[in-house]
């Protein structure tokens, strides 16, 4: 025995080289039903996992989460059978745990630079994480964090997404008054219309919500702002706005046919299923076409999720078509492999070209290119360009394109003062997030493009700290003067000479 | 807490005006914007046009005919009933030009966005002709309301039941060969009387606006489903219309995209009908028998 093992014998015993397995739904079950595929973690399952952790001193996880939660604090918790204390320190961070631990890119952030990965499988760190939120929402546990004593100051957060949402947790905290301003007609952004009930079920996803109402969050539905009231209103009638509006925009090919009956956009074809629940037509009153064929184009997770989604609808088939190789596809691995697990068909290194119709205006094919990798492009990936003469032809009545989106253009369109990228993002300091307009902030895809749920996350912690700021002191800018102690002035010189 | 309806009035068979509490869309709603609104919760969130609003009262008016199951949901309330809720003003303002002479040519339910338009035109001095069109006399909708805001107003149905027999198209060509100079024309209706209104105007080179009506879902860009292709290119109708240059509108592609979920709807509505037959079997049963 070492004296490491010694010291701490709770975490070194039955420390498995492998995460803990979760149960999940079997392929052959899950397709037939919208219900969640992993089933989450048992207690004690909870409890064997957390106890691989090496509890290191210099966290590197931590560094690793865009939110900074204290990965290993909460795991000793875990460890210790302490789930509340365990979600309480989650939540001094992240207010929404039972979402990030299902849609968090754990393998590319905490978990890719755990320590435990030199041995075997990092710490299943998402796994503890959604464990921890569920155990919160099935066992009615308060952990409501402090709010500070009000501070008079009104913030209006337009987009409920995970950015919003996130800024607006963080800013109801500070005893900021935090008003939340949503075109659609249920609270979440792409939380709700975009990822598909059995990857987050819309009930845990409501419930997480309802602590935001508990903070004293206000939320208003059905108000697109921008049409509803314009910015410069809302301007006038709140002390700061954050904008966290998304990447909303699909994108299509621009290829012929792409009109025709029977294509559609990954957001149309996910709101038509997720928001408005047409998986239950007739029962819910939004159809979706029945599908005897259909192609998903694209491989990232909004692809993932539509091809996964349409095999729910019991079609004889779902291929997936993809331009480049399975090395870039940019889907999470784990989304990649339910996909496969499912019996979707994928078709790597084909590029749409055209869609076919019949006479009244129905898809009937989808014709692809095949391609080959070639030279490294501006990505740093490997170009694919097309193999001479190689056409292949797809028999399918339905084609879902989801090859990305651009920002959402409601909002925009009325403000044209807010400088803009030439892709259409809002430009921001990537330190405050604050726009060219001083009391205007933004954050998550409307600032980065498409990106992932955590991203914009951490882009809604990172300006309600500078709304914050901007609220007190006058300025969003972190200001080294007022500093009294020295680490705190070296931490501000620092931080200045890395902008 | 939904919208209140303070007022519910039938127009014609199957067609109801409605005037609908929503403050905020009473304030800022333009002539050409359009609402989207869900009666119950787990119904369709469907696009209707503004066809007035009262920003004293906090009210806009709406109408809608019973074409679908969600509108024969909504036609069915009453005032003091309440829809689900509602989100807009959606989509863009119609362009009101000043100092020119417009005609402003409806069809069927069309009409109820022609009366918000020619009045938002007469507002800013123009002089405005119109042309509304319905089947037959019964389906003809708000002709005085519209009338009250036009130089001139001609009426045709198709059966000849009240005003001019025959179509819109036939009177506005003969309008536009009156020597009157018109300076644009601005169509709603069925698509295919938009399609053959703006081949009437192209013929005579009148600039004409047709207001689109495709499938929605969000209506707020989001999801793509309203596309319509406008000069070759495509564009979705919900944020960048829904009025477009109808002389470059592909007409027939819209036609075949509204019919899309065509069986849906008949499977939808044959319950409607089913339940309807059912709630009158209980009416009629007597209590007590099997």
């Amino acid at each position: 025995m070492t004296d490491e093992a010694g010291s701490k014998p709770k975490r070194i015993l039955n420390r498995s080289t492998t995460k803990t397995p979760m149960r999940e739904q079997a392929p052959r079950d899950r397709i037939y039903n919208f219900d969640e595929v992993p089933l989450g973690y048992t207690p004690e399952e909870a409890v064997q996992e957390a106890q691989r952790c090496l509890l290191c001193k210099d966290k590197p996880c931590v560094a690793g989460c865009p939110v900074g939660v204290d990965i290993p604090a909460f795991q000793q918790l875990v460890m210790g059978g302490d789930f509340e204390g365990a979600l309480r320190k989650i939540k001094e961070m992240n207010f929404l745990p039972a979402i990030c631990g299902r849609v968090c890119p754990q393998e590319d952030q905490c978990e890719a630079v755990c320590r435990l990965n030199k041995r075997g499988d990092p710490g299943a760190v998402g796994r503890l994480e959604r464990f921890l939120g569920d155990y919160a929402l099935t066992h009615d546990v308060n952990v409501t964090p402090h709010v500070d004593a009000p501070t008079g100051r009104k913030v209006a957060v337009i987009g409920s997404g995970p950015a919003g949402l996130t800024c607006a947790s963080d800013l109801a905290q500070r005893g900021h008054e935090v008003t939340v301003f949503e075109a659609l007609h249920r609270p979440g952004g792409v939380l709700f219309y975009g990822i598909p009930e059995f990857r987050l079920p819309k009930a845990t996803l409501v419930r997480e919500i309802e602590g935001l109402k508990l903070m004293g969050v206000r939320f208003v539905m059905n108000y697109p702002v921008g049409k509803a009231e314009s910015l410069a209103s809302v301007r006038q009638r709140f002390d700061a706005v954050f904008i966290g509006t998304g990447a909303g925009l699909p994108w299509f090919l621009n290829i012929p046919g792409e009109n025709l009956n029977g294509v559609y956009s990954a957001n149309e074809f996910l709101t038509r299923v997720n928001l408005m629940g047409a998986y239950k037509f007739p029962d819910n009153d939004t159809p979706i076409k029945p599908i005897r064929r259909i192609a998903v184009v694209g491989a990232g997770n909004t692809a993932m999720d539509s091809a996964r989604t349409a095999q729910r609808l019991r079609p004889e088939k779902v291929y997936l078509v993809y331009r480049r190789s399975r090395l870039e596809m940019p889907a999470r691995k784990e989304e990649i492999h339910h996909a496969e697990e499912e019996g979707i068909d994928f078709h790597l290194l084909h590029s749409p070209t055209r869609i076919l119709g019949d006479e009244k205006g129905r898809v009937i094919a989808m014709e692809c290119q095949e391609m080959v990798l070639g030279e490294p492009d501006a990505s740093g990936r490997r170009r694919p360009v097309p193999k001479e003469g190689a056409l292949k032809t797809f028999e399918v009545d339905a084609v879902v394109i989801a090859t990305g989106q651009g920002p959402n253009p409601l909002l925009l369109a009325d403000c044209p003062e807010i400088e803009r990228t030439n892709r259409g993002t809002i430009v921001v300091n990537p330190q405050t997030m604050q726009s060219s307009l001083p009391d205007v902030f933004a954050g998550g895809d409307i600032v980065t493009g498409g990106a992932t749920v955590i991203l914009a996350m951490g882009a809604g912690r990172t300006a309600a700290t500078a709304i914050h700021r901007y609220l007190m002191t006058g300025s969003a800018e972190p200001r080294p003067e007022v500093a009294t102690d020295p680490d705190a002035e070296a931490e501000a010189a620092g931080e200045g000479r890395g902008a | 807490m939904g919208n209140r309806i303070v007022t519910a009035r039938e127009l014609a068979p199957q067609t109801m005006l409605f005037e609908i509490e929503a403050p905020h869309v009473a304030q800022r709603g333009q002539a050409g914007q359009f609402i989207i609104l869900r009666v119950v919760d787990h119904g369709e969130r469907i696009p209707l046009t503004i066809a007035g609003r009262d920003p004293a009262r906090g009210t806009i008016t709406i109408v809608a005919q019973e074409v679908g199951h969600t509108t024969h949901l909504l036609n069915a309330l009453r005032s003091g009933d309440e829809i689900l809720d509602l989100a807009g003003p959606l989509g863009k303002a119609t362009d009101i030009p000043t100092g020119k002479t417009v005609c402003c040519v409806g069809g069927g339910i069309g009409n109820a966005v022609v009366w918000p338009q020619a009045a938002a035109l007469k507002a800013a001095g123009n002089k405005v002709h119109a042309i509304i069109g319905a089947r037959t006399r019964e389906l003809l909708i708000l002709e005085q309301e519209i009338a009250a805001h036009c130089d001139s107003i001609v009426v045709t149905t198709d059966d000849g039941s009240y005003g001019r027999k025959g179509l819109v198209t036939d009177a506005l060509r003969e309008l536009l060969s009156s020597g009157e100079k018109i300076d644009e024309v601005i169509t709603i209706g069925p698509v295919i009387m938009m399609k053959f209104v703006c081949l009437v105007t192209k013929e005579f080179g009148v600039p004409t606006q047709a207001s689109l009506n495709p499938i929605m879902v969000d209506g707020t860009g989001m999801c793509g489903a309203c596309r319509v292709t406008v000069g070759g290119k495509t564009r979705f109708a919900c944020v960048e219309g829904p009025e477009f240059d109808g002389h470059e509108v592909d007409f027939d592609e819209l036609m075949t995209r509204l019919a899309f979920y065509r069986d849906e709807e008949t499977r939808a509505r044959q319950r409607d009908h089913d339940c309807r037959l059912t709630r009158q079997a209980e009416r009629t049963a007597t209590p007590g028998k099997p």
